[in-house]
């Protein structure tokens, strides 16, 4: 068995290499002189196909192979928190430091800071039974998140020995004694990207993932565990309405994915994110984040593992019991690169040249979202949303189709909305959210019991209004009976008053649960107090538009969160006002 | 530096693809120079090598090179472009060679054309606000040093001219000098007539580089083009810290040419016929823009592009629209209406605005102005659409209003000489006079106090 061979063929990312007998699939080589990083992803008879991660700019016939005889894997411990990695997990802080602007080939460097030392105090005594996933004991990563250090996979013993101290990671934290073997147990684990993280079982979900975002918490919740996709052609908000959810949204931990998108997008956060403060901690937001860059411009092939790359460090802190969002901006682009890799290996493609597995490959990835009991017996969760790119922002492309059949939750962007600046521009009528029905409990109870009541009656109304909209650019507004100029009047206030949300305004981009409750039961309110007056007391609309209270309906948005009762008195004056009208 | 190697003969020729049998030493992207028996030469370049074949891309025609007699001759690296400072002022082909008949100048550093990604971590967010003396761009739709803002354009419309008055009117807040690198594919003779002389009037010509692949030159060669003028432009930017601006034009014949390799490599086209990998590709071009921190210079690009039968959702348009930060789409519909500039409005946008504008910057209103002045533009439009269809004398009388607000808006506020500067303090003042048209309660995308401050009783 050789785990030397040598390149036999180069196009483009994808290397042939012949002689390495001892190749596994998915196994990690070293390609050319440059020992540029590749994954072994065929192979047939001698030959063995290599999907490269960097530039293969220059490499020779002949130049070694050689395989490294493990998967490609991620290295999962404290430090991770705060850190930008590339796709395939290299360190892309220290990059900057060593190398300056741009990045060059064929760098290696450890994810993970081998120097920094972490304080450690252990959960567990010499002498304790402990099996995979028990938690040994606890070193505070940032401000916010306490890091648990876990008994990995497959260790089950007894504690020989273990202490509180200081240690770099790759110092011992532990020594478990297993089947007569002594482990020493670091203060990282590695763990192949491409297998999902085993836990014990998949709960039912049942709490919301609290985004602040009226559109999303109120009409199209996510659930902790849930999935959700938001498709939308260039320009219409899918990166803006992923980064307020990394922002204001109440996970504790976000691994947020750039995934063939644009490098100032990555900048941008990592100049915001060290000066934003999560509002329920006050702690800085980039004490709970990790972000993994694998821009437009960066390695294809790097940017499909970036995905797995960023999936197994959520699964990671999971299996700590935290609840993790997981964000993908975007999807599409990691399906170009399979496309691309695919087309290279000259498989039989399916639709628009993308390769046959498609679907399964995204339902795979999605699947690895989910509520669960972790190994160690704790619940933690793995919520996924992703950004879909449809081409010529055409639907029924692929990508989006397959997609939509597999999430629960589905923010879909609508051009037009996004093209009169109403953001977020979420359709209201397309979207959904299969996970409300699990979470109408929770929010009967934490909220209000009549959530799911004020809820539907909006839904109705933005339903019907739509198919007034239709009849109005035909006989126009006047044409209407007065009853249905009322819904239509009632919907703009819920789409300006409501739906629309400034991500970029201080007070409005963060809306707690209970003052968007507030809000929308008080225009609903409004709209059953005008139907009752206009039906049984021939009030007409034209007296009820003219009433003052509506303005201040309609700048409920702008009262800061923390006042939210003050609702409460607009609600009052509209009282009176109906009342003065009799 | 490795010899290179010779070798006499080609196996076959599919397009602008050469195949070779031999591969012994050939390295993946080196460069290659051909020579035919008359001693003409032709550049290309390694597209694939393996065990049977060595395929090289022609970046020049292929037409009447012969299998037997023929020299390809392998250079030992992939191509890197002499730069220099020097190169100021001067005019060369689209593959980076003298074209002013004037000796190459002396090179000061050689670097590979396909330059390497910027570290996300290592980019400064673009947020200094150019001042372009368009108010429809200026007020709606701000361009910030390192943006890369292409302009979709359709055959007919006035690209140039806008392109033109940019470049003659651009200031930025603090005024320090700017660069300009034109990177023209596939363009025509006059189009080049026209910005050498907006070059000559504004001054400028002495800070321009030209690349020039003209519409009768070789396709292929419009591949190197976009790559050889960023590569100046990093140059530029990043070691001798100048604030270039790079014009490509037009990246539609880039694409084109993109698509002629990938289909004699006889690659499964996506949408059509352009190859799947045309998103990664113009990434690499479009992400060369930017700014690096704890460095001065920057790169900011306009890339044109003409939209095939005015169709944004071509991929052409629809791919850069993913990559770049924000568009200017031209309205075929306004310009036959004889308005300059002829910005649709309602399809253009600025994704680096946020932070370029506002208080300190331009003006505190701006912000809150220009997202009302677009909000009530939109709404005019659709009152329009309604108009058509009920007539009208039926529309209330706010909708009326909307009416009269939306013809002063295209006549007074987008509408403007293309020798007009407009100061951002004009155009701003400008915007609240129309804006003043509709009655305050309509403006409810405008903070209160900034309504008191600036609303102009008519
Ligand atoms: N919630 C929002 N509040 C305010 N502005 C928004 C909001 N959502 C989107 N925008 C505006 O729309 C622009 C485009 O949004 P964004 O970058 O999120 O689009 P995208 O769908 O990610 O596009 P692409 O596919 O090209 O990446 C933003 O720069 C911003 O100006
Ligand atoms: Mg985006």
């Amino acid at each position: 068995m050789s785990s030397f061979g040598e390149i036999i063929s180069v196009s483009g990312s994808l290397v042939k290499a012949n002689g390495l007998t001892s190749a596994k699939m998915n196994d990690i080589v070293e390609v050319g002189d440059l020992k540029l990083i590749g994954e072994i992803i065929r192979l047939e008879s001698d030959i063995c196909y290599i999907q490269v991660y960097e530039e293969t700019s220059g490499l020779h016939l002949h130049e070694p192979v050689m395989t490294k005889e493990i998967p490609l894997s991620v290295e999962l411990g404290p430090g991770l928190i705060g850190s930008i990695f590339d796709g395939i997990q290299r360190p892309l802080t220290e990059i900057g430091k060593k190398f300056g602007g741009f990045i060059p080939r064929g760098v290696k460097l450890p994810a993970l800071d081998r120097h920094k030392k972490w304080h450690f105090v252990p959960k567990v005594k010499v002498n304790d039974k402990v099996k995979p996933g028990d938690i040994l004991g606890e070193i505070k990563e940032s401000e916010v998140i306490v890091h648990k250090l876990m008994t990995p996979y497959k260790v089950n013993g007894r504690i020989k020995s273990i202490g509180e101290g200081d240690f770099l990671i790759d110092d011992n934290f532990a020594l478990i004694e297993s089947n007569g073997k002594e482990i020493p147990i670091k203060g990282y684990q590695t763990w192949p990207v491409r297998i999902p993280r085993p836990y014990l079982n998949k709960l039912p979900v049942d709490t919301p993932l609290i985004t602040g975002q009226r559109v999303i918490d109120t009409f199209f919740p996510i659930s902790k565990g849930g999935k959700a996709c938001i498709p939308g052609g260039f320009g219409t908000g899918k990166t803006m309405t992923l980064q307020t959810i990394a922002k204001w949204s109440d996970a504790t931990i976000i691994v947020y994915i750039g995934c063939g998108e644009r490098g100032n997008e990555m900048s941008d956060i990592l100049s915001e994110f060290p000066k934003l403060e999560d509002p329920r901690t006050g702690k800085i937001l980039m004490n709970r984040t990790i972000i993994i860059a694998n821009t437009s411009n960066m390695p294809v092939s790097a940017r499909e593992a970036s995905i797995y790359t960023g999936i197994t460090i959520a699964e990671y802190y999971r299996d700590q019991g935290f609840d993790v969002a997981l964000i993908a901006d975007s999807t599409s682009r990691w399906a170009e690169a399979l496309r691309e890799i695919s087309g290279r290996l000259e498989e039989i493609p399916a639709e628009e040249g993308y390769p046959p597995y498609l679907a399964s490959r995204l339902a795979d990835f999605y699947e690895r979202s989910g509520k669960v009991e972790t190994l160690g017996g704790f619940n933690g969760s793995v919520t996924i949303m992703g950004a879909v790119s449809p081409p010529g922002s055409d639907f029924s492309e692929p990508v989006t189709q397959y997609t939509i059949k597999l999430v629960k939750t589905l923010w879909e962007l609508d051009r037009d909305l996004a093209y009169s600046r109403h953001y977020p521009a979420i359709n209201w009528i397309n979207s959904f959210s299969k996970d409300y029905d699990f979470l109408v409990d929770w929010f009967s109870t934490n909220i209000s019991e009549d959530h799911a009541e004020y809820r539907q009656k909006a839904l109705e109304l933005l339903i019907k209004d739509n198919n007034l909209q239709q009849l109005i650019k035909i006989i126009g507004e006047e044409g209407l009976p007065e009853q249905e100029r009322l819904i239509v009047f009632i919907s703009n206030i819920i789409k300006e008053g409501f739906l629309r949300q400034n991500a970029l305004d201080p007070i409005e981009r963060y809306t707690i649960l209970e003052k968007q409750f507030m809000m929308l039961k008080t225009i609903i309110d409004f709209y059953d107090k005008a139907t009752n007056l206009m039906t049984k007391f021939h009030i007409t609309l034209d007296e009820i538009i003219d009433l003052p209270i509506i303005e201040e309906i309609k700048r409920m948005k702008y009262i800061p969160n923390e006042k939210y009762k003050d609702i409460k008195k607009i609600s009052d004056k509209m009282e009176e006002e109906f009342k003065n009208l009799l | 530096m490795k010899e290179s190697i010779v070798v006499h003969g080609i196996e076959k020729i599919i397009g602008p693809l050469l195949f070779l049998s031999h591969t012994e030493h050939v390295g993946y992207d080196e460069l290659v120079v051909i020579e035919t028996p008359d001693g003409t030469t032709k550049n290309g370049k390694v597209l694939e090598v393996n065990k049977d074949y060595t395929i090289v891309e022609v970046f020049e025609n292929t037409s009447r090179l012969s299998l037997k007699g023929t020299n390809v001759k392998f250079l030992g690296s992939s191509y890197k472009l002499g730069v220099s400072t020097e190169m100021l002022g001067r005019i060369f082909s689209g593959s980076g060679k003298p074209r002013d008949n004037i000796p190459p100048p002396i090179v000061e550093e050689y670097f590979d054309i396909n330059g390497s990604p910027i570290n996300p971590v290592k980019r400064e967010y673009p947020k200094d606000f150019i001042q372009t003396g368009i108010s429809a761009i200026d007020c709606l739709f701000s361009i910030v040093r390192g943006q890369k803002l292409p302009i979709f354009s359709g055959f007919g419309l006035p690209h140039n001219k806008i392109v033109g008055q940019i470049i003659n009117q651009a200031t930025i807040r603090d005024s320090e000098e700017m660069v300009i690198i034109f990177g023209a594919m596939g363009v025509s003779q006059d189009e080049v007539y026209f910005f050498k002389k907006v070059f000559e009037e504004s001054g400028v010509y002495q800070r321009v580089v030209m690349f020039l692949n003209l519409a009768n030159d070789p396709p292929m060669e419009r591949l190197l083009t976009p790559r050889i003028a960023l590569t100046l432009a990093e140059y530029l930017a990043f070691k001798e810290g100048m604030h270039v601006l790079v014009l490509l034009s037009d990246m539609s014949s880039y694409a084109e040419a993109l698509r002629e390799v990938s289909s004699s490599k006889g690659e499964i086209p996506s949408r059509k016929g352009y190859p799947g990998y045309l998103y990664t590709d113009f990434a690499s071009i479009y992400e060369r823009a930017g700014r690096i921190k704890g460095v001065k210079g920057s790169i900011t690009q306009i890339p044109i592009l003409s939209m095939p039968n005015d169709d944004i959702t071509h991929p052409i348009p629809d791919l850069t629209g993913y990559i770049t930060e924000g568009q200017i789409v031209l309205d075929r519909e306004l310009h036959n209406k004889g308005i300059y500039p002829p910005i649709k409005v309602l399809d253009s946008l600025s994704r680096l605005m946020k932070d370029g504008i506002g208080e300190g910057k331009t003006r505190e209103d701006h912000p809150d102005l220009s997202s009302q002045l677009y909000a009530s533009y939109s709404k005019s439009k659709s009152i329009e659409e309604l108009a058509l269809i009920i007539g009208q004398q039926e529309l209330s009388k706010l909708d009326q209003t909307y009416l009269e607000f939306g013809n002063k808006f295209i006549n007074r506020f987008i509408k403007q000489d293309w020798k007009e500067d407009r100061p951002i303090e004009k155009t701003l003042d400008l915007a609240w006079e129309i804006l003043s048209t509709l009655p305050k309660s309509e403006l409810n995308r405008i903070n209160e106090k900034i309504i008191d401050k600036y609303y102009m009783f008519l």
